[in-house]
């Protein structure tokens, strides 16, 4: 019961303050389920948001589903995505009437204008984990070490980087690339 | 008659919104068109005028856009219950199909090349997230404002070097947001510039 109280709060949390849709929530998934509570390794996490690039849904509900399940079973998941969906709720019905009132949401705007900065340097930091993650192999960025330094997955970085920003690849289409690319190289290296 | 009228949308909402959910890769702002196309352009429960509202709240509030413009759509098409089940109909379908992966994770991912394919694609995935945040951070410095640049350095060297929380970040951006949006906005009320 206490978990599913955990579970509910910790993606209560990720609801609430995951402004700018899409990559928003997950620099906040990444401290809740990574960094405050022991539930997934930054290994497991990357895992997550791969797998949410692949299939359809945002990163919140699946990342909610996935640790919900993991730590409490369905209950988990069902307790996980209940609290990620909440804030919405009440929120977004709260704006539509004082929308309908005033038909403005000029405030509304300029503050999640202000928010744009924040949400960059949050995703930035949270790519930054994935980085060390795929290049060194590190958990956290404070363990990363150049003698673990992966030069084919820094190869698959830069190519993969290329595709996407000089010939607009599907990001879909380059994370299978990479990952078959992967398989193919690690193989070779006897891996 | 009435009842039975109602309770045939609800059950139409559900449909529409599971099958938009189940087929919107990646999520985020794609879903407005689709579902333009479906209840603006197919179905007529709302016109243009109407989505473009939702699509601008949807994207005003915390939350997946998906599941904001569902609850939003749900209930201008049929109240409360309009929203219940539309928020139902986008939240399944991740879900279902994540309950499933989670089910075959563990042995999958012990198995020698899913391991491999995975550590390849982990490079790929931090190669779309440094995609995003090139594209975000180029649109943030073409404002110009120094404000919003400074915000953002500011924001990045919390979070890297001082491993402060990102609630906190975003707690205390928003609180600069709002007031800089009050002075814009009475800047422009006086017939100011700012």
């Amino acid at each position: 019961m206490i978990q599913l109280l955990e579970l509910f709060w910790s993606f209560f949390q990720v609801g609430l303050f995951s402004v700018g849709g899409g990559y928003a929530s997950m620099p906040l998934i990444q401290h809740q389920v990574v960094e405050l509570h022991p539930w997934l390794t930054m290994g497991e996490f990357a895992d997550i948001i791969t797998i949410s690039q692949m299939t359809p849904g945002p990163i919140a509900i699946n990342s909610a589903t996935f640790v919900g399940i993991r730590i409490a079973g369905l209950p988990g998941a069902l307790a996980a995505t209940a609290g990620c969906v909440l804030p919405s709720c009440i929120i977004v019905l709260t704006l539509a009437w004082v929308y309908s009132r005033w038909r403005n949401l000029n405030i509304m705007q300029g503050i999640l204008q202000g928010l744009r900065p924040a949400v960059v340097a949050m995703i930035a930091s949270a790519g930054l984990s994935l980085a060390a993650l795929a290049l060194f192999g590190s958990q956290t960025l404070g363990t990363v070490r150049w003698a673990d330094f992966d030069w084919a997955a820094a190869v698959l970085f830069a190519a993969a980087l290329a595709a996407l920003r000089k010939w607009k690849q599907d990001p879909i289409a380059v994370m299978s690339g990479t990952g078959a690319v992967g398989l193919a190289v690690y193989l070779l290296l006897g891996q | 008659m009435k009842r039975e009228m109602h309770w045939r949308r609800l059950a139409q909402l559900f449909r529409e919104t599971f099958l938009i959910s189940a087929f919107t890769f990646g999520g985020g702002f794609v879903i407005v068109p689709l579902m333009r196309k479906k209840f603006v352009e197919n179905l007529h429960w709302l016109d243009d005028e109407e989505m473009m509202d939702i699509a601008a709240i949807a994207q005003s509030s915390p939350g997946a856009i998906v599941v904001n413009a569902s609850i939003l759509l749900g209930y201008r098409v049929a109240g409360v219950a309009g929203g219940l089940v539309a928020v139902l109909g986008s939240v399944l379908p991740p879900l279902i199909i994540l309950s499933v992966i989670s089910l075959f994770y563990a042995a999958f991912r012990n198995n020698r090349y899913v391991s491999l394919v995975m550590r390849g694609m982990q490079a790929g995935v931090a190669a779309v997230v440094c995609d995003v945040v090139l594209t975000m951070g180029q649109a943030l410095l073409k404002t110009r404002r120094a404000l919003y640049i400074v915000m953002m350095a500011l924001g990045f060297g919390a979070a890297v070097f001082f491993d402060v929380n990102a609630v906190a970040v975003i707690l205390a951006c928003g609180l600069v947001g709002a007031w800089d949006a009050v002075r814009r906005h009475r800047g422009r009320k006086a017939g100011g510039w700012v």
